[in-house]
């Protein structure tokens, strides 16, 4: 474990928590957010939707299972700062490959240890995610001079990520024995669980990157179109709501999740708001309104889209409802196209971190496209 | 989906006695469940013999059976229920332990449930087979893709060397339907294989055990789940062992939530749970599963898995905060989760997984002091006789709660010297098994030089938790190497976990404990308290559910809310049951809980035992799940006052434990309510109580102290033997033996290692063949009402916790009892009891000597409360808060005239007995333990039978504490000499009674002269076929055996009696007590025993009041 130093957490309303440096030594800045999740912060830390976000473990202890070289949901670690109570001196994991801490610092992530977690926490809750900064080695300054940066820096609203994370080129993921069907996946933040997935269906993945156009996408003969999870606010991503409601149009099934989940809604007409400290975590209950069951999900989400549980609308592309709930807060937790084949989960069914209730919706994706090609 | 309304009377089945393996977290459970069904409108009937209870008061159910879980009585209810024309239409068995479920198999195979048309709900008969059975579960498992241990059923012997032949040794046997592991254990050796096998078929009630591949030394964790009927599961918390694999999860230090996981590992634990749990069937509730993981490869196999809710669902409610056996009650009558709210956020649902942000720790509470001789090591058969948990905002800090809960001498690493000799390599090869203390031993190891791998390849505990031991260790050298102890290095103390009195050890220029806590407070360094809330704050919590942390940040957030309109009393509960405080305790607490919110106080409850209904976040107004040791008490007091107004604190209901901290509390100005600390402290000091008796005329046996074996003789010469000698630094009859002569004498002042001035030994007059009398009782200063008078079966000299008696006394007359009317007032009066008063007596030559007092609630409080529908404690806590006996009268709480030493003549008689662990304990060559009961105190818990008579009542309470009486068969009979004369009526009522009477030489001259006919047996000593060799074939149905002089293996009788306690028959041991078996014996050859609700008793009762 690295040598720690004095860091700072300062929040855009002026609170600031004393801790030690974690990781890298610097200054980092983003959105404050919480993730209520016990196990997964390796999955966590590579999440391309938690990019621009500084991410508080409400778990005290993180780092006891070290770093492994499987679990990585990305190319790297997405986090812009990350906050924890009680690192692990020593992991100890048979996997395990290196510390967390090391692996943090070789990344150049910027993070702090010892505050109190859950006064945070509550602070956020109370008054919503908001801007903030981690400072630690040189970049420790007056609170006054930290403040001003993080209030220098930009908000997540109307924040448009999905380029820094997306793929810049087109890959194919191979699918696991026979190949059933192609998929576009448009690449908001993909994780590599999501296409890992895709295939053990038979399914062949054609990830793409976020501004692909309509004639990219039609090109390689989709059966169906994916929307992947991402970073950023919905409303400023017009171009991926045009492209959707092209290949609605087209009547191409399409599966979209979290962030897909809110560029369908805007595709149908639904309008899309910030939570106030969002969905972070793997604890989280969906109802789906047909059945009435329940889903234990895993959701990283801070925007959502507006509308009542079991609600049906008007759609340019006929009818719609609102297929899915939490019955936590009544947030929509799924869109479905009652005219055309669409649907869509705020939540993760590839999960990673999180458990595996929602797996089957991939099996759903498939049973669409074999209808539509049976249709057509 | 609403609730379904075909259900309309449930039975809840409880659990029984105390024993070890099932503890009050079946009445925790039991109590919850009861409460949800009559929430929902459904009326309830209830089974369970354990008075101690909170659900057995008439207030939980509508009818409240206390009678025997058996099939036999359980059927009996519900041909009562039937006939009183509200027919039971279901049963619910999944909260009430393996006894309960046990009963619901045998209810179904005996037709019971067909017959009446009850439905099991929860989890029926194949779900509880496909649950219990081994191979049946194993071969669900291998269904679901997941893997089991390999092994093989064996019904014989010879089928389990023939299994070891492929499987190779270790192997671990499992018997089947036992709890708590009993019988089982690992063999290393073709002779291990030999005795545990055969002890394992044994203690099978269907001669099954399994031979299993052995996990040894793998990483140990459980799940626990819940099922509702829409196939919704959810898991409610994870626990991970710090012992692998090989030590019961009963005697483990466990934490939650699993702390060496990842994310993959974990959701495939889950998911394997949760397709064990939807293909073993169980419909709705609870469920745990236990997995052992393969610490190089990853390699998870599935253990075994619970239907039902489990000491395991306890600790993960009190853990989580998410109460599963209150929900699973719901889900048995058909909600779902979705439809059921998290009373904790108030506005979420259940269908949630809860998630920590914070670290809980148990550890388990042994007591292998009480039975010298038991092989003190951990294995899977559990051993311990209770547990605490803490909870800290980190491992180190939960870990350091939760050892200085213990109640032990240790009260955390550095408190108690090392063991002499101590270096690395004995620290590390006492690692190698499982021990109570075993974290001790790796903090010495570590500290001694031992390495994280040394200390891990010893003991294959994981890394991580050792180098959490390890930061613990490198944090003591700061301490201790710190020129001064800064503001920053304080914190970081506490902030892991370190009580005062640790830094008080490392640092002794502080002055102690005392000087350390001066310390912290002048550098403003106090805990903050926290919430457990089930999300970790991702909601607001509606319930006050605290634990204390200590964070760096000196601005860190504590959660106590302020709350001035209503005064405030604290409750201090009675911490991990152990031999000698049990769940007794913790009715008492509740109950001042319960009655002190109806009189209009906030009542907050601090407590660290997560099996009971006092750390129900439901049954207080505030609940503080704290050590009860000074420090962590004071800063609860300190909190609260800060908070809002308190009336006092509450010492004398939670036992011995916080009647300790009263005089401390008191000194730096806590106010105490109730029977002040001086008068504690003037009952307890046997020079001021013999004053207080020789004032009020009061004769008590005489006594002396001695130093050494010359000063105690003198003593016993001048009294008399026998004498009745203990350390005098010591309470609740630890160390206590009656000695008959100068050589036993020598034997025990020799074994006293610990006598010194300061630590003498007491020699006291022991009244032989005196009637022991207990009674307890209530005073306002003013007033005092005697709650009951009980009047021993066996005679003094067995510790009254271990004595059966009755009440009301069956043989006492009117001026006995007036005797001990006067007495017991005098006592009252004369010490200055505000509450509860206990006295023992011994009535011998028409003499009522006084033995001890006790200015605190007993354990017999709940029983005499049941028997006379009294509510003792709840009127305790009135009193102690300032209302008086005759208020409580005109108010109704206290009846209006009399009192429980003047009982209708017609009352019913409620006997209470013991129930005595010996079975779990086997010496490390493999043999029993002795049975012999004396002054100290050995059981674990009670059962009260209560009917008409003395004879079925006494019947009720034998069949109800695992020995039911026999009524036909052949009886053994060896009486020491002084017992011989007064054990020819009994033993001649017997003979008529058709029994055959076998006896050795002696007794059977005796007999014989008496006209009884008798056989003659060998002793165990005098070769084959002997009296040993034919009760372990079965050819006994009863043992009368008095002892004559101490315990130990050489002395008569021992074989005997280890030997009925192997073959689970009775086995008497006083006169008295033979006298009352035939007593109940007569009853249960008359069959006319049947069953009355609690409330019908009570209310006929108060009919004639």
């Amino acid at each position: 474990m690295s040598a720690t130093s004095p860091a700072a957490l300062v929040l855009e309303d002026g609170k600031v928590l004393r801790g030690e440096s974690y990781g890298a030594l610097g200054a980092t800045l983003g959105e404050a957010v919480f993730c209520t999740g016990m196990t997964g912060y390796q999955e966590t830390l590579t999440d391309p939707s938690y990019h621009r976000q500084i991410v508080t473990q409400t778990a005290p202890h993180i780092g006891n299972t070290g770093w492994n070289d499987e679990d990585d949901e990305s190319a790297r670690i997405w986090v812009a700062g990350y906050v924890v109570r009680d690192p692990a001196r020593t992991p100890s994991n048979w996997r395990s490959k290196r510390t967390l801490d090391e692996e943090l610092a070789r990344q150049g992530i910027v993070g702090i240890s010892g505050v109190d977690t859950r006064m945070l926490t509550r602070h956020l809750r109370e008054r919503g995610a908001m801007r903030a900064g981690v400072f630690s080695g040189d970049e420790l300054a007056s609170v006054d001079d930290m403040v001003a940066r993080v209030l220098d820096s930009p908000s997540m609203v109307g924040a448009d990520l999905a380029g820094d994370v997306s793929t810049v080129k087109p890959y194919v993921v191979k699918p696991k024995g026979d190949k059933r069907f192609r998929v576009a996946a448009i690449d908001l933040g993909i994780k590599s669980n999501t296409p890992r997935m895709m295939a053990e269906r038979g399914i062949e993945v054609h990830v793409l990157p976020s501004t692909s156009t309509v004639d990219d996408l039609l090109a390689i003969e989709p059966d169906g179109v994916f929307l992947s999870n991402g970073p950023g606010d919905p409303a400023a991503m017009d171009d991926t709501v045009e492209l959707t409601k092209a290949v609605l149009g087209r009547r191409i099934p399409l599966f979209g999740i979290c962030f897909g989940n809110q560029i369908l809604g805007r595709a149908l007409g639904m309008g899309t708001f910030k939570l106030r400290y969002g969905h972070r975590g793997v604890n989280i209950p969906v109802i789906d309104v047909d059945t009435g069951r329940v889903a234990i999900t895993a959701q990283n989400h801070g925007f959502a889209l507006a509308g009542e549980p079991g609600e049906r609308f008007d759609t340019p592309f006929g009818a719609a409802k609102v297929s899915h709930y939490c019955p936590n807060d009544g947030c929509v937790e799924g869109v479905r196209a009652l005219d055309v084949p669409a649907f869509s989960v705020q939540y993760h069914p590839e999960a990673a971190a999180g458990p595996h209730d929602a797996a089957p919706l991939f099996d759903e994706f498939c049973e669409l496209m074999t209808k539509s090609a049976k249709v057509s | 989906m609403p609730k379904r309304t075909d259900i309309q009377h449930v039975l809840v089945i409880g659990s029984g006695p105390i024993v070890i393996g099932q503890a009050c977290e079946f009445d925790y459970s039991g109590t919850q469940a009861c409460r949800v069904l009559r929430e929902e409108g459904i009326r309830v009937s209830l089974v369970n013999s354990n008075p101690a209870t909170i659900m057995t008061d008439p207030e939980f159910a509508d009818a409240t059976y206390i009678e025997p879980i058996t099939a036999e009585f359980v059927e009996k209810v519900i041909a009562a229920e039937q006939e009183a024309g509200t027919p039971i239409d279901s049963v619910l068995a999944t909260l009430g332990g393996q006894t309960a479920l046990n009963t619901a198999v045998a209810l179904h195979e005996r037709g019971v449930l067909d017959k009446y048309g009850v439905e099991l709900i929860g989890a029926d008969i194949d779900a509880i087979q496909r649950g219990e059975d081994r191979q049946k579960f194993k071969d669900i498992v291998a269904a679901v893709g997941a893997e089991t241990p390999q092994s093989r059923v064996c019904h014989s012997m010879a089928e389990v060397r023939e299994t070891v032949a492929d499987l190779g040794l270790p192997v671990v046997i499992r018997p089947s339907f036992t709890m708590g592991g009993l019988g089982s254990g690992m063999a290393h050796t073709p002779e291990e294989l030999e005795r545990l096998a055969s002890t394992g078929l044994d203690e099978s009630p269907v001669t099954e055990v399994l031979i299993e591949e052995s996990v040894l030394g793998w990483k140990e964790y459980e799940l626990e789940l819940m099922r509702d009927k829409h196939d919704n599961v959810v898991v409610i918390c994870s626990i991970e062992n710090i012992d692998p694999m090989g030590v019961h999860t009963g005697d483990s230090v466990t934490v939650a939530p699993a702390m060496t996981l990842t994310d993959r590992e974990y959701q495939h634990m889950r998911d394997v749970g949760i397709d064990v749990l939807r293909e073993v069937g169980v419909d709705t509730g609870g469920c745990n599963i236990q997995f052992a993981v393969h610490p190089e490869t990853g390699r998870l196999v599935v253990i075994e898995m619970n239907p039902r809710v489990s000491r395991s669902s306890a600790l993960a409610s009190k853990a989580t905060g998410f109460p599963i056996a209150k929900i699973a009650a719901k889900l048995a009558v058909g909600y779902t989760l979705d439809e059921i709210r998290n009373d904790i956020t108030g506005e979420t649902p259940a269908s949630f997984e809860p998630t920590l942000d914070y670290v809980v720790v148990k550890v388990p509470r042994f007591a292998f002091e009480k039975f010298p001789g038991a092989d003190p090591t951990l294995t899977t058969t559990m051993k311990s006789v209770g547990e605490a948990m803490a909870i800290g905002r980190n491992f180190t800090e939960a870990l350091g709660k939760a050892l200085r809960s213990m109640e032990t001498k240790a009260t955390g690493f550095w408190t108690r010297p090392d063991p002499d000799p101590s270096t690395v390599d004995s620290a590390l090869a006492a690692l190698g098994k499982g021990h109570d203390g075993r974290l001790y031993t790796v903090e010495r190891a570590l500290r001694l030089g031992a390495t994280v791998r040394q200390v891990h390849d010893a003991s294959g505990i994981d890394p991580w938790f050792i180098d959490q031991i390890a930061s613990l260790v490198e944090l003591r050298g700061e301490l201790v190497d710190a020129p001064v102890l800064s503001e920053l290095l304080l914190r970081k103390a506490k902030r892991a976990g370190l009580a005062d009195r640790q830094v008080a050890a490392l640092r002794p220029e502080l002055a102690g404990e005392d000087g350390v806590r001066a310390l912290r407070h002048r550098l403003g360094i106090r805990p903050v308290f926290k919430t457990v809330d089930t999300c970790a704050a991702e909601f607001a919590a509606r319930t006050p559910y605290h634990y204390s942390a200590y964070e760096l940040d000196p601005d860190a957030e504590s959660e106590i809310t302020e709350q001035r309109d209503r005064p405030k009393v604290i409750i201090l509960g009675s911490g991990p049951n152990r031999i000698g405080q049990g769940i007794e305790f913790d009715y008492s607490c509740v109950h001042a809980a319960m009655s002190l919110r109806d009189a209009g106080f906030e009542t907050v409850m601090v407590n660290c035992n997560p099996e009971t209904v006092s750390t129900d976040y439901d049954t207080s107004d505030r609940l503080y799940f704290e050590p009860l040791t000074f420090e962590d008490v004071l800063e609860v007091v300190h909190a609260e006052q800060t908070a809002g107004t308190l009336a006092g604190v509450i010492v004398q209901l939670g036992g011995q434990t916080p009647l300790g901290l009263a005089q401390r509390l008191a000194d730096v100005g806590v106010p105490i309510v109730g029977t002040p600390p001086e008068a504690i402290h003037l009952a307890e000091d046997r020079g001021s109580f013999g004053e207080v008796l020789t004032s009020a005329g009061l004769p008590a046996p005489k006594y002396g102290t001695a130093t050494s074996f010359a000063g105690a003789k003198r003593i016993a010469d001048e009294i008399g033997y026998p004498v009745l000698v203990r350390p005098s630094y010591v309470l609740g009859g630890r160390g206590m033996e009656i000695v008959y002569e100068d050589a036993a004498l020598a034997s025990y002042i020799a074994r006293a290692t610990e006598v010194s001035p300061e630590h003498p030994v007491l020699v006291d007059r022991f009244l032989d063949d005196a009637i022991e009398i207990d009674v307890d009782a209530l005073c306002d200063g003013d007033e005092v009402y005697i709650g009951g008078v009980m009047e021993h079966i066996e005679e003094a000299g067995i510790h009254s916790g271990d004595s059966s008696c009755a009440l009301p006394p069956i043989t006492l007359g009117r001026t006995d009892l007036e005797a001990v009317r006067r007495s017991t007032e005098a006592i009252a009066k004369g010490v200055g009891v505000r509450g509860l008063l206990n006295v023992q007596y011994a009535l011998k030559d028409d003499v009522l000597y006084v033995l001890e007092a006790n200015p605190r609630a007993s354990r017999t409080v709940p029983f005499v409360s049941k028997a006379t529908a009294a509510p003792l404690a709840k009127a305790a806590a009135r009193i102690m808060l300032g209302t008086s006996i005759a208020d409580l009268r005109t108010e109704g709480l206290l009846p209006p005239t009399g009192d429980g030493a003047e009982l209708p003549a017609d009352a019913p008689v409620a006997v209470k007995e013991a129930v005595l662990p010996f079975h779990r304990f086997r010496t490390p060559e493999g043999h029993g333990v002795d049975s012999l009961l004396g002054p100290e105190m050995k059981s674990t818990g009670e059962v009260m039978g209560i009917d008409v008579s003395f004879g079925k009542a006494f019947a009720k309470s034998q069949t109800a504490s695992y020995g039911s009486l026999p009524t036909t068969g052949a009886v053994f009979v060896s009486v020491a000499n002084r017992d011989k004369r007064a054990m020819v009526f009994p033993v001649k009522r017997l003979a008529d009674l058709g029994f055959d009477i076998l006896a050795t030489t002696g007794t059977a001259e005796v007999l014989r002269r008496n006209g009884i006919p008798c056989t003659v047996v060998r002793k165990h000593f005098e070769g084959e076929d002997n009296i040993v060799d034919r009760i372990l074939a079965g050819d006994v149905v009863m043992v009368i055996n008095t002892p004559y002089g101490n315990s130990g293996p050489r002395v008569d009788g021992y074989e005997i009696r280890t030997a009925a306690v192997s073959r689970d028959i009775p086995c008497v041991t006083t006169i008295q007590g033979a006298a009352a078996a035939v007593h109940g014996i007569e009853a249960l050859i008359r069959q006319d025993i049947g069953v009355r609700s609690l409330q019908e008793l009570q209310a006929a009762l108060g009919a004639k009041r």
